[in-house]
This record gives C-alpha cells, sequence and structure tokens, in this order.
C-alpha cells in the first residue's frame, strides 16, 4: 500500500510534539500508519471510533478536562460530524484539531471519493473553520502546531487537510 | 419512578462526582436539585453526552465521572456504547433514564416504548456491567455500587415520561463550559 510512512511519521512527530494525549480515529487508507503509530506508543490514547461524531464528543470531554486530542479523520468522516462540530464544538467554543485526509480531489482514481472531495472545502468555508493544505513535509510539524495554536487562541475548530501528495507515493 | 425524584435519590452520591448530563429535562431538573461548577450540561448534540463522558474519563482516570442519559440520546448514538466498552474506564459511570419518550421534545415515544432493550444492547456491546432499576432503592443501590466498583458501568432506570414545568436555567451555555473547565483544573491542581 503506497501511503507514505515517512511522511506519517513526520505527521505524528508533529502531533507528538503538540502534547497530543488522546487520539480519536476511524480507519481509513492513508490514515493506516498514523493509527499504528497512536497504536503503538504507550503514551497515547487511541480511541477507536464507531463513528466519527463521536469523535467531537471526545475531544471535548478532554479539552474541558486540560488534556491535548487530534482527531483524525476521512473528510467523509467529517462529513458524517458536521452536526456535532456545529452543536458542541461550535456552540460551546471547543478547539479541535482535525487531520482530515482529503479524499475526492485532485489526482482521486475512486469515483465513490469525489463527491465527498468536492463538497469537504465549501462545507469547512460555511463553517468558518480554517483550513491548512498540508503538502509539504519540511514545514509540516510548523504548520500542525501553529494549527494547533489558533485553535487553542480563538477556541475554534481547526481542519488540517492531509493531501494526496504528502499521503500517497504513487 | 419520577426521574425527578430518581436524581434527587442519587444526588448525594454524584454530587461530588463530574457529571455529564443531556439537554433539556434532565439538565434542568439536577440543575434545580443544585448546581455544582463540576455539573456539564451539555444542550445540544444530542447522543454526544456519553462520548464527552468518555473523554473526560481517559482524560482524567482519578476522577469519577458520571453521565447522565437518556433513551432518546442514546437511541441516536448506539456506536458508544461499543466505543465505550472497548476502552471501559472503571471511572465512568453511565445512567439512563428511560421514560420511553422524547419527553422534550413534544412526548413522542421511542423506539424502548416498543421493545428495544437499552440494557440488552449496552450488555451485547460489552459493557462490563450493566444493571437495571425500577425502583428509587434499586437505583440507589446500583449507583452506590458502580462508583465504588472501578468498573464501567452502565444503569437503565425506567422513569415515567414527566418533566418539569420549565426547562430554564440560570446558567448561560459558555457560562457553565468555562466555570466546568476552571472547576476540572482546579481539581487536577489539588491531585497534584
Amino acid at each position: 500500500m503506497p501511503v507514505s510512512v515517512a511522511h506519517s511519521r513526520v505527521i505524528y512527530d508533529a502531533l507528538k510534539a503538540c502534547d497530543i494525549r488522546i487520539i480519536s480515529a476511524l480507519p481509513e487508507t492513508w490514515l493506516v500508519h498514523l493509527i499504528r503509530m497512536a497504536e503503538e506508543d504507550p503514551d497515547m490514547t487511541l480511541v477507536r471510533l464507531a463513528k466519527e461524531e463521536e469523535g467531537i464528543g471526545i475531544s471535548a470531554g478532554a479539552h474541558l478536562a486540560g488534556v491535548h486530542s487530534a482527531l483524525l479523520m476521512q473528510n467523509h468522516g467529517f462529513l458524517a460530524a458536521i452536526n456535532p462540530i456545529v452543536s458542541l464544538a461550535l456552540l460551546y467554543k471547543i478547539p479541535l484539531l482535525m487531520l482530515i485526509s482529503y479524499r475526492g480531489h485532485f489526482g482521486e482514481k475512486d469515483p465513490w471519493q469525489t463527491q465527498g472531495g468536492l463538497a469537504t472545502e465549501p462545507i469547512l468555508r460555511a463553517l468558518n473553520i480554517p483550513i491548512w493544505h498540508l503538502t509539504d513535509p519540511s514545514d509540516a510539524a510548523r504548520r500542525i502546531k501553529d494549527a494547533q495554536t489558533l485553535a487553542h487562541a480563538s477556541l475554534h475548530p481547526v481542519a488540517v487537510l492531509l493531501s494526496r501528495e504528502l499521503m500517497w507515493e504513487d | 419512578m419520577l426521574r425527578a425524584d430518581a436524581l434527587q435519590a442519587i444526588y448525594a452520591d454524584i454530587e461530588d462526582k463530574i457529571v455529564v448530563t443531556i439537554m433539556g429535562a434532565v439538565a434542568a431538573e439536577l440543575y434545580m436539585l443544585g448546581h455544582k461548577e463540576h455539573f456539564f450540561y451539555l444542550e445540544h448534540a444530542m447522543g454526544l453526552a456519553s462520548s464527552m463522558g468518555l473523554g473526560l474519563a481517559l482524560a482524567v482516570p482519578e476522577q469519577k465521572v458520571v453521565v447522565i442519559d437518556g433513551d432518546g440520546s442514546l437511541l441516536m448514538n448506539l456506536g458508544t456504547l461499543s466505543t465505550m466498552a472497548r476502552y471501559r474506564p472503571g471511572n465512568l459511570l453511565h445512567i439512563v433514564f428511560d421514560n420511553e419518550s422524547l419527553l422534550s421534545v413534544g412526548g413522542f415515544p421511542t423506539a424502548t416504548s416498543t421493545g428495544t432493550d437499552l440494557a440488552g444492547i449496552a450488555r451485547a456491546s460489552g459493557v462490563p456491567s450493566v444493571m437495571e432499576a425500577n425502583t428509587l432503592e434499586q437505583l440507589q443501590t446500583n449507583v452506590k455500587q458502580a462508583l465504588t466498583s472501578n468498573t464501567l458501568t452502565t444503569i437503565v432506570a425506567k422513569v415515567e415520561a414527566i418533566g418539569p414545568k420549565t426547562f430554564h436555567m440560570d446558567l448561560g451555555l459558555l457560562e457553565n463550559r468555562f466555570q466546568f473547565a476552571r472547576t476540572l483544573e482546579m481539581m487536577q491542581r489539588k491531585k497534584v
């Protein structure tokens, strides 16, 4: 599976540098190495979800208890979590660090991913959620830290879109 | 059993715990019994009180966390039972008041009124301790047992579909949110 282990490691190390203690995730092809790294890390609590919306609740609980968390999700998982993002995270001013694998965008070969790909950014914008396209491994750590900093300063969700060029080695 | 009476019966056991409630009638009834700064009332995001409770329980394993859920809310997020069961934090108590009704939004019957068995679903999901309470005495006994057991417990308590006259709470959403977070921070500091 040509998912980049090296770039997954860069992203995982960036999350560790952000003092992330809880990661909630639902498996997705591009996220396999990240989830495995979380699983193998004895200092990380990995919560494998049944559905992404649970992750919004888990991150909200963790935040109110003073613990940093992150969410690993596919963009269709983000779409599945919209009501909790609105009626928990936005309503209660909860920062969320969402790392979203950006399927269905340029270069996508799977037709079933494409509608979600087309909808992802317009919906993030409609929710006023700041977006960063993570494409370059050399500045990934800086961008993820900046995303977390903004989330905490604004008490608002942020979205780091994990791009095909970063995650996938064709 | 009236839920207001049930809350009163267990109030002494939960008043010093971190508590997360669902919206509407439950929140208002607990608030009227006596608000504590470590009580959080999730006034929207139906179904996610238990997920918040799981996040809290994992984040502060040395504190007891009590979630007060309802049948309508739990039915909206049944996957939460499998996720809670998977990580089974022993400091989490999940109480479900089942009034077989969406009382706060018109009183329409839920699927528990036609036979859906939430305790059965919790057991089959792998929740290590599941209890049912049909009387105040049973509920009190179950709650005391669960809080001393250090085992993830779901208690399903059947209650009547009767709520308070008003859901008004003299506490802003964000006031509750910031007060709750500050109080948890102080609880953590005391532990250190």
